[in-house]
């Protein structure tokens, strides 16, 4: 490992790209479609009565006793354990790859009864720099690598640098691309520019998987979001995603809904089953509870499995240990008991 | 009995689901409120109640008891006394004797109490909850999210008024003793609704919950028992339909307030027709919920579920009859479809359930009988795939299309989850399908354009539009229906209003009844004196016509009546109308519907030139007006006075204004003021020509088009009036006059169903006869019960009053936000 090392054809030349495959079965990948603008342009989104039913999902859908237990898990399993800070390093990575294997400890494991479903986070979701560690540190386990990329978080870097960057993380082993669109090309109402460059993401992650990440706390608008959703899903996003986490507002219920409507609308139309990823913002049990109900009635079961949904999250995790910890014992827990990511 | 609720999870043997398998599965397991508060509240008491009646629980003087029912279980809850009239007799008695200390409380002492109320139903919100949800079978959610804290809230609001009253409604008085009876669809914020405006206007009251929910209402009185609000202003009675009927008939209540069935209300109205009981109906609906297809359906499908299958759609303002815009009706029912694949049936007190238990087996029963009639009238029906539970009272979300105005269940309340769907292709359409139906509560308006829904709100007949939303309630608007659904608002200060009376009205004196069977001839002998004659040359006969459509008219049986003056003389010979000649001013004001959309400007400059021009002839009318009362110098002053009037009308015409609220919401609420649409109106005898104007000019300033039957004993001065319309711009058909019998007249009005409100002035017979007649389309009325107003007095005979007798409230919700 060569933490120094930042130029990017290096990086990729000294490490070998191991041959890792995903446990989980192979999903259908998106294959996108033309862009569409009269569809993009008819997108109606009321902010009000989208911020209403958001704001019942949680009270309508209470989850009790081990129904709570198994929806937590269900939602360390749907985790992009994640950390994107200036300051990451190997023996920090590598600290969140062995949570990521054991999320949990053995004796919440054992008390819960579920060995046997040999639980482990979704991804771990790290910088393009930090991809071999990851890639090393997870060898074995099943889980993939996600990188962010393409001049996360502004995406603002040349765009020839943004695709390059995406080559390199594959390179280097990461299965998953996190990417953020150009968010200027929707204030400009350049729809093909943010379609052709999505495309063009797409088509530089090959076999890995690429998000498409909004960072609806920029575009503010509901509508603008589910027209973003849209562009990025016709130009072949496996998964849309809310935010980097950089943004001054992270993923919300109501922006969160939104993209779930239109990843319904997109599978009637075409019959394509697209990811959804909210990110940042999600620290406690209770939210991600509120999430997964979601998915469940808007979508169904199907997103219910990380092929189609993950919590881009760095603190949840703990949060959720402390309340599966209160299922076990009764007793409230505190947070250092419980193995930092 | 009781402990059934505190069951457990599974039941002893049954195989616990681990938590492995529900990983897999991913289902929503049982999460149930626990009742054993509310259990044990029942128990404390032995689960038997009394009657709340002058601050003490008192045993039914017959000792009848009856049951109440968890409706999701079918188990007993408890008993509650069944009122008699000895039980009624004894809370009107503690009420009239509270009342009067009641009311001579300041205003911020009454505050404080009803503060300390809004404040002890924050403390015992759960509680609360979980009885009405026991009580009622409504989800849990519900009571919990909505219907408690809207019931603290009011509360709140109304704590406001009492400390407000003073200085915001001066010249008004608390109406006395008031008779409430509520249903039991929302049985505490029913109560709230009418216990909060009441109590901060001085009222004190007698509330009967409804026999199916009485659990929450005497639990309240015991928060009313510790908030310590004085003995006999609060009293809690109940029983059925027969104590709620010793209610409506007692003569010790001044007003009853009603939220039930329009079939009850028609009875309410029946009862207690020309008593002088004041009265407000909150009746049924069958509210549209129209989605244009610029709207975000996926939320349009959301505020359908908040529509139709919140309270299991036992909601008055329910939005039960979807109308789609064609082109999105398929993708619209598409997504419709799948919503009701997710929704919950079951335990309403789980949290994870969408949609509880019906009342009563009656209800349920009801429901299955109208939508097997909607099946056998070739309605298509769909259902969730899934089943309800098989125990209790519950009945799935039910949608149906191919469905045309002219099924029943498109016309007939269902009071339940089941919805119907049409497509209309235009506004004017969706509109005209909206509006056909004799009810008129509330809708629902779903469109991305702001063009569109404001202007298809206005055009809804109905109290309360939600533009992209539904269901939602504040205590700061008024709430309250047109047509069939009922009058009189609650909320706001419209609902204020309606505990309140001028406090003029007491001391008015009471016309002579006579009045109405002196005789009024048809052919008199002698000869007729007409005006102008000289002695030389006779002056030109005159026939005085009927006014119908801008039109000087022939009555149709051309028969006449003389009219005589002061001194006995013959002063001319007026039609005698019939109802042929009613039912044509009635189709004249109908077709004048360009003056309701006239703008306000245009109504003043109107009303203004009709003052001129009676100025104008001011010597012909004063001389007709002498003709009446013999005095020269009077004839002079009601002219003075109508002229002013009529300046009066000019100015308010473009000042009555709506209001904008600011409901809980990002958005607006806006009250507007609107025409009634057809008033017909019988003036009083007193003061003919004063007395018409006062009453037809306000109705006229905001919109309305009338119908008049002018003073029966001296219409001459009105039939003159007709010529001054006549050239002052007023178009035809706004104002129609039919002279004739007068309360024959108001008879056939107050019975026609086209027409939308009936106004009496004159003997108290009439009054009656006006009362009964409206039960037809349930037409608000206002009358005088025999009272003599003095309209030269201005705040006696015009202002505000009348204005508001003139408009109805609407309350359009426009929330925002992009």
């Amino acid at each position: 490992m060569a933490p120094g090392d930042s130029s990017l054809d290096t990086a990729s030349a000294l490490r070998p790209v191991p041959a890792v495959t995903v446990a989980s079965p192979a999903h259908a990948r998106n294959p996108g479609m033309p862009l569409l603008l009269d569809w993009v342009r008819d997108v109606r989104v009321n902010r009000s009565a989208v911020e209403r039913r958001a704001a019942t999902i949680g009270p309508r859908r209470g989850v009790k006793k081990q129904w709570q237990a198994a929806w937590l898990l269900r939602a360390i399993r749907l985790m992009d354990l994640t950390t994107l800070q200036g300051d990451d390093t190997p023996g920090r990575v590598q600290r969140l790859c062995a949570k990521a294997r054991r999320p949990l400890e053995q004796h919440l494991v054992d008390a819960l009864g579920v060995g046997s479903l040999e639980l482990r986070t979704a991804a771990v979701c790290v910088y393009h720099e930090m991809v071999p560690v990851a890639v090393e540190a997870l060898a074995g386990s099943g889980i993939p690598v996600a990188a962010v990329s393409a001049g996360f978080p502004a995406g603002l870097s040349p765009l020839r640098e943004r695709i390059r960057e995406i080559e390199a993380s594959v390179a280097a082993g990461a299965q998953e691309i996190d990417i953020v669109i150009t968010r200027a090309h929707l204030f400009t109402g350049n729809w093909q520019a943010m379609y052709d460059e999505v495309k063009a993401f797409r088509e530089a992650c090959g076999d890995a998987h690429l998000k498409a990440i909004l960072a609806t706390g920029d575009l503010r608008v509901l509508r603008n979001v589910a027209r973003a959703s849209l562009v990025c899903m016709m130009a072949g996003a496996d998964f849309i995603k809310t935010s980097t986490g950089k943004e001054s507002t992270n993923a919300t219920l109501p922006v969160s809904l939104v993209m779930v409507r239109m990843i319904r609308e997109f599978l009637e139309r075409t019959g394509v089953q697209i990811g959804f990823k909210p990110a940042g913002g999600i620290g406690q049990a209770k939210q991600a509870l509120v999430y997964l109900a979601m998915m469940k009635d808007e979508l169904g079961r199907p997103w219910l499995e990380p092929e189609l949904f993950r919590f881009g999250a760095s603190s949840l995790l703990t949060d959720i240990e402390r309340q599966l910890e209160h299922h076990v014992t009764g007793r409230y827990s505190a947070g250092y008991r419980h193995p930092l990511a | 009995m009781l402990g059934a609720r505190d069951r457990p999870e599974a039941a002893p043997g049954a195989a616990v689901t681990s938590v492995a398998e529900i990983y897999e599965s991913m289902e929503y397991g049982p999460a149930p409120e626990s009742a054993s508060a509310a259990l044990a509240w029942l128990e404390a008491h032995g689960n038997r109640f009394d009657h709340f009646i002058d601050g003490r629980w008192v045993a039914p003087a017959s000792g009848a008891y009856f049951a109440t029912i968890d409706p999701s279980t079918g188990r007993e809850l408890g008993k509650v006394a069944h009122a008699g009239k000895a039980d009624v007799d004894a809370a009107v008695a503690a009420a009239r004797a509270a009342q009067p200390g009641w009311a001579a409380l300041p205003g911020h002492a009454r505050a404080r109490h009803l503060y300390a109320l809004a404040r002890l139903i924050q403390r015992h919100a759960r509680l609360l909850s979980v009885v009405e949800t026991l009580d009622n079978g409504k989800p849990i959610r519900e009571t919990r999210d909505i219907d408690i804290p809207l019931v603290a809230r009011h509360f709140l609001h109304h704590a406001g008024w009492a400390q407000l009253l003073d200085s915001e409604l001066p010249g008004y008085r608390a109406i006395g003793v008031v008779g409430q009876i509520i249903p039991w669809n929302f049985p505490l914020l029913m109560l709230a609704w009418k216990i909060a405006p009441a109590l901060a206007a001085g009222n004190t009251c007698v509330l009967k919950p409804a026999e199916f929910t009485p659990l929450s209402a005497l639990l309240f009185a015991e928060l009313v028992e510790r908030a310590g609000l004085p003995k006999g202003v609060v009293n809690v009675l109940d029983g059925d339909g027969s104590t709620g009927a010793l209610m409506v008939e007692h003569p010790g209540i001044d007003k009853i307030a009603f939220t039930g069935s329009t079939e009850v209300g028609r009875i309410i109205r029946k009862a207690t027709a020309g008593s002088g009981k004041h009265l407000t109906l909150e009746l049924g609906g069958k509210s549209p919920f129209i989605v244009f297809n610029d709207a975000d359906l996926d939320s349009a499908v959301e505020g359908v579920v908040d529509a139709i299958w919140f309270n299991q759609g036992q909601v008055c303002c329910a939005g039960s009859r979807l109308l789609v815009q064609e082109d999105v009706a398929q993708a619209l029912w598409s997504k419709l479809r799948a919503r009701m694949e997710t929704l919950r049936v079951g335990d309403p007190l789980d949290k994870c359930i969408d949609i509880g238990a019906i009342v009563a087996p009656v209800q349920l029963q009801r429901i299955d009988a109208l939508v097997r009639q909607g099946v056998a009238e070739g309605a298509t029906l769909w259902q969730p795939s899934w089943a309800v539970p098989t125990e209790g009272c519950f009945y799935p979300p039910t949608l149906f299309t191919d469905v045309h105005p002219a099924s029943s269940i498109v016309q007939e309340e269902i009071f339940g989850p089941v919805l119907v769907s049409m497509t209309f292709r235009t506004p004017d359409e969706a509109v005209e399908l909206a509006n056909n139906t004799r009810y008129g509560l509330a809708a629902s308006v779903w469109s991305e354009s702001i063009n569109l829904a404001l202007d298809v709100a206005p055009r809804l007949r109905c109290g309360v539009v939600w533009v992209n939303s539904t269901n939602t309630f504040d205590a700061a608007c008024g709430f309250g229906g047109y047509r069939e659904s009922g009058f009189g608002r609650e909320g706001g200060i419209e609902g204020m209003y309606a505990y309140l009376e001028p406090a003029f009205e007491h001391g008015l004196p009471q016309l002579p009844e006579a009045a109405a069977s002196e005789p009024y001839p048809g052919f008199v002998p002698g000869g007729l004196h007409l005006a102008g004659s000289d002695g030389a040359l006779v002056s030109i006969d005159r026939t005085p016509k009927l006014y119908i459509g801008g039109k000087q008219v022939r009555p149709d049986a051309t028969y006449c009546r003389a009219i005589v003056g002061h001194d006995g003389t013959l002063r001319g010979e007026v039609g005698d109308g019939t109802r042929k000649d009613i039912r044509d001013a009635v189709e004249a004001a109908r077709a004048a519907t360009g003056w309701t959309g006239a703008t306000a400007h245009n109504r003043a400059q109107v009303l203004y030139y009709v003052a001129e021009n009676l100025l104008a002839r001011r010597t012909e009318f004063v001389a007709r007006l002498a003709q009446h009362g013999g005095d020269v110098a009077a004839a002079e002053r009601e002219l003075e006075a109508t002229v002013a009037r009529l300046f009066s009308y000019g100015a308010w015409a473009d000042k009555f204004e709506g209001v904008v609220h600011n409901p809980p919401v990002r958005g607006v609420a806006i009250a507007m003021n609107e025409a009634i649409g057809i008033i017909g109106i019988a003036c009083p005898d007193e003061c003919p020509l004063l007395g018409f104007v006062s009453l037809v000019a306000p109705a006229i300033a905001v919109g309305n088009r009338v119908v008049v039957v002018p003073s029966q004993r001296f219409p001459l001065a009105v039939t003159d009036f007709y010529q001054v319309l006549d050239t002052s711009d007023v178009p035809g058909g706004v104002v129609n006059i039919v002279t004739g019998v007068r309360d024959d007249l108001a008879k056939i009005i107050a019975e026609h169903d086209e027409v939308d409100a009936a106004w009496y002035f004159g003997p108290a017979a009439g009054s009656r006869v006006v009362e009964l007649g409206s039960i037809g389309n349930m037409k608000r009325t206002w009358v005088n019960y025999g009272r003599a107003r003095d309209w030269f007095d201005p705040r006696q005979g015009e202002g505000r009053e009348f204005l508001r007798q003139a408009v109805q409230v609407k309350n359009v919700w426009v929330p925002y936000g992009e």
